[in-house]
């Protein structure tokens, strides 16, 4: 435990306060207080519709908040009633966006391009990397996740997890700071769901900064540092996986994981 | 008069009503596909007024009957002291028409692709510009592909009613001879030559729409 | 003193009534035959005997394949030629429905096609005859399925019923080109831009209506 810094020495990447969100008259994050450090792999679970996906999807301005600030390294990209947080210019925030990387449940991979046209369309036209280096920083990141063999294959011809792997590969290729995966495990079969967790793992054990919404117990607690249970609109417990999972007191949580455990075998 | 005698005296002037159709069909068609996509993406995200008088083109154009579209340009017109040259008039409208229903193929075709296409573009960091260009409006061209492809078979048929306005397409070309010959050969012509053109387009656009697909 | 524009049409009025009434008659008819004429050749043409599907085969290809205006000619123009004289309704409306239901066979037809084939399997494991899998499952599946593409149709059919203006027949669009070419007054055609675009319009909704209803199952 001593050699790990204290949690002030290290350096917030994300920094989200007292965030509101609400969808109409359905109150979804009523506020949130969340910091990310550097380096640090967060697992968010808790049950369907506590707002995991909102919370991650108001960290790239996915979905606006109605009250709170967001500031990404330093940058206030979003503040809304928070005068104390005045939001950055609009190239900083953009540029502060652009180190974040997502990937989603469903992949949302391009249909109609290869999968190193997929990973190479943002660096090219948004980056405006030369094409030649794209393509070998595509290649590179195709490589990275164990897909060296599907550089020209349409994602149609891919399998879930395969599909997966070149949205994250894709996500890499923007080289950010930050990945917020959103439960990017649920749209798989059983079977295909190890060969995206394992990429997962690798990029943790190469302290890329990262959020994951998941429901897989034992890969939260194998790989993250934190884990944040969310439910009632908000974020009721944020501790070390080994306290989470193996001390947990919360009546609530306690249920919540035994249905997961009894739901897996 | 034999058959085959008689055949081949009349195919020249059959042939000459064909070029006339044909010119008439590209000369409709030229403009179809820039005008639909233009109009389509006005129609999702221009300014107001425009979009208004797209919207009520689309629905005055495709509530009517073509033929009316082109009596009006025709004979109505020139009341009111618009002259347009016969063939350029039927051109336009046989134009405005067909893109009047390819706007709408193609607005339905952009608003089909799944919002994730563009939330992951906005992960990427790229522009409203860029996400239509690059990833939308060519997923919204293979699904807008069928379709269109049927308004184009749709609009060689639909060039026959120049027929009505005197123009000398192969439909009043046939009228004509059969008036004078008291003979249907002239029509039996006519339907084979239509028949070949549309089973020919649909071969060409099954085979268009199988290399658009080839990624599924 | 020219009219002015009510005047002219109420002046008018005969005429276009008369025309008005011919379209809609030729619409009707069109459409209440269109339906059960063309399931019954869609139907004929997945399971009949293979002669009569070769022979719906070449009718809906002729029909679908050639401009509705070339059939009305040779069937109006034509057919005294070669001695057959007929009344010219029946001329119009045998050519328009042989056209219609051509159109509307195929589109029975995909939709019966794109029935699963678990519905027969599960029918025939049920013990239904073919006629009871056709009339009490995969039929009413069909006119979910092809209902968009029916209204289409229907109302296709209604603009198309102008076409017969141009064999001299006096229906509503025929009334109003006379007038517009004879009184040099574009009037006339003001009146069949509203009425087609009213009754389309109408159309449209009250099939959007029938959508929205008949999806809610699916
Ligand atoms: N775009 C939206 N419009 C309306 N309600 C939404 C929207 N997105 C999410 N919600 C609602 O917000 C709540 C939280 O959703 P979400 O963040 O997706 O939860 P989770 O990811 O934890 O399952 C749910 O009740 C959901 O129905
Ligand atoms: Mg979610």
């Amino acid at each position: 435990m001593e050699l790990t810094k204290t949690k002030n020495d290290r350096e917030v990447m994300i920094r989200m306060i007292n965030i509101h969100k609400s969808f109409g008259d359905v109150h979804v994050l009523e506020g949130v207080n969340l910091n990310v450090y550097r380096g640090e792999v967060i697992a968010v679970i808790g049950p369907s519709g506590s707002g995991k996906s909102t919370l991650l999807r108001c960290i790239n301005k996915l979905e606006l908040i109605n009250e709170g600030a967001i500031e990404i390294e330093g940058t206030i990209i979003e503040s809304v009633n928070m005068p104390d947080y005045p939001v950055a210019s609009n190239q900083q925030v953009k540029a502060s966006l652009g180190k974040t990387g997502m990937v989603f449940q469903n992949f949302n991979l391009f249909p109609h391009m290869t999968a190193l046209q997929n990973v190479i369309e943002a660096p090219i036209h948004v980056k405006k990397i030369k094409k030649e280096e794209a393509i070998a920083l595509g290649k590179r990141q195709l490589d990275r996740v164990g897909l060296s063999d599907k550089y020209d294959a349409y994602p149609s011809k891919l399998s879930g997890g395969q599909k997966q792997r070149v949205a994250i590969a894709r996500a890499l290729a923007m080289s950010p700071d930050v990945i917020l995966f959103d439960e990017p495990t649920s749209a798989l079969d059983p079977e295909l769901i190890g060969e995206v967790l394992d990429v997962i793992k690798k990029l943790a054990e190469e302290r890329m900064t990262m959020i994951v919404v998941t429901h897989e117990m034992s890969f939260a607690k194998e790989i993250s540092d934190r884990v944040i249970f969310m439910d009632n609109r908000n974020i009721v417990a944020d501790s070390p996986p080994d306290e989470f999972f193996n001390n947990q007191e919360h009546p609530r949580i306690k249920a919540f994981l035994e249905k997961m455990l009894s739901n897996k075998n | 008069m034999a058959l085959l005698d008689y055949v081949t005296t009349i195919l020249p002037q059959m042939m000459i009503g064909l070029g006339t159709t044909l010119e008439m069909y590209f000369a409709s068609l030229i403009l179809v596909l820039p005008l639909g996509v233009i109009f389509a993406i006005l129609k999702l995200m221009g300014p107001k007024p425009v979009r208004w008088i797209l919207n009520v083109y689309t629905w005055a154009w495709r509530g009517t009957p073509l033929l009316l579209q082109l009596f009006i340009v025709i004979y109505g017109f020139p009341v009111i002291g618009i002259n347009l040259p016969k063939f350029l008039a039927a051109a336009g409208v046989f134009c405005l028409n067909m893109s009047a229903y390819v706007t709408e193929i193609m607005r339905a075709a952009i608003g089909s692709v799944d919002k994730g296409q563009y939330e992951a573009c906005k992960v990427l960091g790229m522009s409203y510009p860029q996400t239509m260009l690059r990833v939308i409006i060519p997923q919204s061209f293979r699904i807008a592909l069928p379709p269109t492809c049927n308004e184009a078979i749709n609009l060689i048929k639909d060039t026959a009613l120049v027929s009505v306005i005197n123009l000398m397409d192969v439909t009043r070309t046939a009228v004509i001879i059969a008036n004078r010959d008291f003979r249907i050969v002239s029509y039996i012509i006519a339907f084979i030559i239509f028949l070949l053109l549309t089973s020919f387009m649909v071969k060409v656009f099954a085979y268009l729409e199988k290399k658009a697909t080839a990624y599924d | 003193m020219p009219l002015g524009f009510f005047d002219y049409i109420a002046e008018n009025m005969p005429l276009i009534l008369n025309g008005l009434k011919f379209t809609v008659k030729l619409w009707v008819i069109v459409v209440v035959v269109m339906l059960p004429l063309s399931t019954l050749c869609a139907i004929a043409k997945v399971s009949g005997p293979k002669w009569l599907r070769k022979i719906l085969n070449v009718y809906t290809w002729i029909f679908r394949g050639s401009p509705l205006i070339l059939q009305l000619y040779l069937a109006y123009f034509g057919l005294p030629y070669l001695g057959i004289v007929l009344e010219p309704m029946t001329v119009v409306i045998t050519v328009f429905i042989l056209c219609v239901v051509a159109y509307q066979t195929e589109i029975v037809r995909g939709g019966i096609l794109s029935t699963d084939k678990g519905q027969y399997e599960a029918c025939k494991a049920l013990g239904m005859s073919y006629g009871q899998t056709m009339l009490r499952v995969v039929i009413p599946q069909t006119v979910r399925k092809i209902l968009p593409q029916t209204c289409s149709e229907v109302i296709v059919a209604f603009k198309d019923t102008c076409l017969v203006s141009a064999i001299g027949l006096g229906d509503l669009l025929r009334s109003a080109r006379e007038l517009v070419i004879g009184d040099l007054r574009v009037d006339a055609f003001a009146v069949v831009l509203v009425f087609y675009l009213l009754v389309s319009s109408i159309l449209v909704l009250v099939f959007n209506k029938l959508e929205k209803k008949y999806s809610v199952y699916v």
